[in-house]
């Protein structure tokens, strides 16, 4: 075949980074990761949770925490993830979970949302009283005291979990339980987009309504 | 088909079913997923036998619908997948519970990769011993639920109907792909006298075939500007029927066009403006204009790495405007400058309108054409010397007419089949691309005949490995006496592995020499087929003759040089531009 040798043809010199975006390859920057919340509004229904956590392991997004809870629609659940991730890569998480069929509606929550965890300890029973301290001052709960362990429940932000594991350390943790982050956004702005928050269950007597 | 020895009976029992079929509702939940095939035009289907699909095959045997008994389910599969490749609608395959099932998911992830829409139904372990590890029961929905679009188990006979409907609908909706239901067996026997819905998707799996204005017209503003710009179109152009609105508009506008693997004839591979298709074993004319575009137009392609290369050099010049149907394609291994989210046909004519003038590309398409004339694709042809399989490929190419259907099987044959026949039709070049199956060719050209008008001829170019992995197929292709022509180009090697051996490995052929291949043509006669044999240069015009002459399937054991290689190359994440075109440059 004819033509000159790869080393003697023209080639730009142009470069795209590992995300496929052009670069000036004096200012290429590593791009930055960060912390997503997605709220995911999913059809109730047997095998959501394995397609959803499926497509995170898959596709190796990297995924912080997942929960998942029915609202007040009946037939819906919602799902919350937690993944840290570059920019592209949240797009692409969001994108594809999009895609599965009993996804009805997700989106980003914004800073502004709020946020909850809830972690059980259970720590050494030796110093009651100390222990009791650190309880209420993360306005926690004592679920169960015995002479040996004591079992609290705090609930709240990531960073109020975190501080609260850290001061129980002190007592000697045994076990730890974390159920991930929750997320709602804030007031009337929905959760996910065209969701009407709360209103389904005034209207509909079959789902139970929480303010009874 | 049916197995009765009597066809005449049959047929006015057929008849008489399939009148009946739409005045009375269905028996039990197996009539159901019937009647919702019948009633979602489905004309053949594709399968095996087994315990728990059985009440759907009892269903069959007084339908309308042609079921054609493969020898294996991953025949089956891939028969759907070029039925529905062929037709544009989806293909159909069955399967019983576990080994079954399993036997399909090679057929069913292929599907998936290639966005081929196809629906696989399979039967399952009756609902109350789901779970017990029973006699042949896998999770199939669990194990096929990253390969399908979506999955269903059926769970009751009131629905069944409408489930199977639903997700018929769902596989070729929007950006096409397989579903699958699975069907618990006491869900197809359970009584229920309702007719299923029509079949349809989801409103929310629609997609808008419409794109945004703005982003359209931004991609417009960008291709008016360009100085090189270059099409490339995708296996979304075919499957999306959007050819005439995809060659009007490089037409119009005098740009050239490259296409992927998936997107061959989309585009005709004989118009001036075409550098045929790129990527690994692409052109180098196609790879230089990807390497040198200011304005890429990219439609219906997910950036394979078979076509890119390495990211960071792929047209690192040059603005991507991106339409696909699936927003999830937008930036997911290139980055789209200009995305545009809808139908490729209707962003086509969207872009069309939204043009006020053509690019001037006049210099550009002179050095394309430059090098087209720099990067020729030829190959030696020596009278003394073995047979080259290029020179078989155009043999064929050259008997048969524009409409013929090629299939392969995957490995060296398959680029040559896509690199020396020259396509222009789509749904035309029918292969395993993303998933890169060997064994596709001859389950594919069996559900290509199915699909096909009669008059169409269609050729399956296969390895010898490749051929050897489903070669039990042979036996279908005889009993339905399917006229086809299978090409084994036989070089007694896996010879893309041996190809990459030498190239990467020292030439070291670990498990990649194959000197004890059956000879095919023989073996070709011992399952009813006909057998031809070429040996050199001066049998090549006679076999193709008399094989495509044959009214029946016929199988051409070729054996060609075997130390013939595919070039050009692009190395595994090399720059497109940067192909070698014999070893010394790798
Ligand atoms: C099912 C499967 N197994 C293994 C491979 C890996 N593979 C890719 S190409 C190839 C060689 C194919 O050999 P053959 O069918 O004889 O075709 P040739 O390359 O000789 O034309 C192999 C083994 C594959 N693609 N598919």
């Amino acid at each position: 075949m004819a033509g000159p040798r790869p080393d003697e043809r023209p080639q730009p010199t142009a470069r795209r980074n590992a995300q496929g975006i052009r670069i000036d390859p004096d200012a290429e920057a590593e791009p930055a990761q960060r912390t997503a919340v997605i709220s995911a509004l999913v059809d109730h229904e047997p095998g959501v949770l394995s397609r959803v956590s499926g497509l995170f392991s898959r596709r190796q997004f990297n995924i912080e925490s997942l929960t998942v809870g029915p609202t007040t629609v009946e037939g819906h659940a919602r799902i919350t993830l937690v993944i840290h991730e570059t920019e592209p890569g949240i797009d692409q998480a969001k994108k594809q979970l999009g895609k599965l069929k009993p996804v009805i509606a997700l989106g980003e929550l914004g800073d502004n949302a709020v946020r909850s965890e809830l972690v059980l300890l259970k720590v050494r029973g030796d110093e009651p009283d100390k222990v009791h301290a650190i309880t209420e001052m993360y306005e926690g709960r004592t679920l169960d005291a015995g002479p040996r362990t004591i079992t609290v429940e705090i609930t709240g932000h990531e960073r109020k979990i975190d501080d609260a594991v850290d001061a129980f350390r002190q007592f000697g943790i045994i076990e730890i339980s974390r159920t991930g982050q929750t997320a709602l956004e804030r007031g009337d702005s929905p959760t996910t987009p065209g969701e009407e928050p709360g209103h389904s269950a005034a209207t509909d007597d079959a789902t139970p309504n929480y303010d009874d | 088909m049916s197995e009765s020895a009597n066809p005449a009976a049959d047929a006015a029992e057929d008849e008489e079913a399939s009148a009946d079929a739409t005045t009375v509702a269905p028996a039990n939940g197996a009539a159901a997923v019937v009647a919702a095939l019948e009633s979602a035009d489905v004309e053949t289907a594709f399968g095996v036998q087994g315990g728990a699909i059985m009440p759907v095959y009892d269903a069959l045997y007084s339908s309308s619908i042609e079921h054609v008994t493969m020898a294996h389910e991953q025949g089956a599969a891939h028969a759907a997948d070029a039925y529905g490749v062929v037709t544009g609608t989806p293909g159909v395959c069955l399967a019983t519970s576990g080994p079954g099932a399993t036997n399909l998911v090679t057929g069913i992830a292929d599907a998936s990769m290639d966005s081929d829409a196809m629906l696989a139904l399979t039967g399952q372990v009756p609902s109350h011993m789901v779970g017990s590890d029973a006699f042949q029961e896998t999770d199939t929905t669990g194990v096929t639920a990253p390969i399908t679009k979506h999955n269903y188990f059926a769970s009751d006979s009131k629905t069944v109907g409408d489930v199977v409907g639903e997700a018929f609908a769902l596989a070729e909706v929007g950006r096409p792909g397989p579903t699958l239901v699975d069907l618990p067996k006491d869900v197809s026997f359970g009584e229920t006298d309702r007719a299923p819905k029509l079949p349809e998707a989801p409103a929310r799996s629609k997609p808008d075939p419409e794109a945004d204005a703005e982003e359209v017209e931004a991609a417009a503003s960008v291709i008016e500007r360009a100085e090189k710009p270059l099409c490339l179109f995708g296996g979304g152009v075919v499957k999306g029927d959007a050819t005439d609105e995809a060659r009007a508009f490089a037409r119009e506008h005098g740009i050239p066009v490259v296409t992927t693997m998936p997107g061959i004839g989309s585009f005709p591979e004989d118009d001036d403006l075409c550098l045929s298709w790129a990527g690994m074993h692409g052109t180098g004319y196609a790879n230089m204009a990807i390497s040198h575009t200011d304005c890429l137009i990219a439609v219906g392609t997910r950036f394979d790495d078979r076509l890119t290369g390495g990211v960071d050099t792929f047209a690192p010049g040059a603005d991507v405007v991106h339409v696909d149907i699936d927003p999830a394609e937008i930036s997911k291994n290139v980055h789209a400058d200009y995305p545009v989210v809808g139908d490729a046909g209707t962003v086509l004519e969207q872009l069309e309108v939204a043009m006020e003038r053509s690019p001037d590309a006049k210099e550009w398409c002179e050095q394309c054409t430059a090098w087209r004339e720099e990067y020729p694709m030829d190959y030696a042809v020596d009278a003394d010397e073995p047979v080259k399989p290029q020179f078989v490929v155009e043999a064929f190419d050259a008997a048969t007419g524009d409409d013929a259907i090629v299939t392969t099987g995957v490995g060296q044959h398959q680029m040559w089949a896509a690199q020396y026949w020259t396509f222009t039709e789509p749904r035309t070049f029918v292969s395993s691309h993303g998933l890169g199956t060997m064994g596709y060719g001859l389950p594919g050209a069996i559900g290509a005949r199915l699909a096909a008008d009669d008059d169409r001829e269609i050729v399956c170019f296969d390895g010898d490995g490749s051929f050897l992995m489903t070669i039990q197929e042979l036996s279908v292709a005889v009993r339905e006496n399917l006229d086809i022509t299978v090409v084994v180009l036989n070089n007694e090697y896996i010879g893309m592995v041996r190809q990459w051996q030498d190239a990467f490995f020292e030439g070291r052929h670990m498990a990649s020499e194959y000197d004890w291949m059956p000879e095919f043509d023989k073996l070709a006669e011992a399952f009813g087929a006909r057998g031809f044999r070429i040996d050199s240069y001066d049998e090549v015009a006679d076999v193709v003759g008399e094989a495509l002459a044959y009214d029946g399937p016929s199988v051409v054991d070729a054996h060609i040089d075997p130390r013939e290689n595919v070039y050009p190359m692009v190395s595994s994440g090399g720059a497109n531009g940067e192909f070698a075109l014999t070893e010394d440059q790798l």
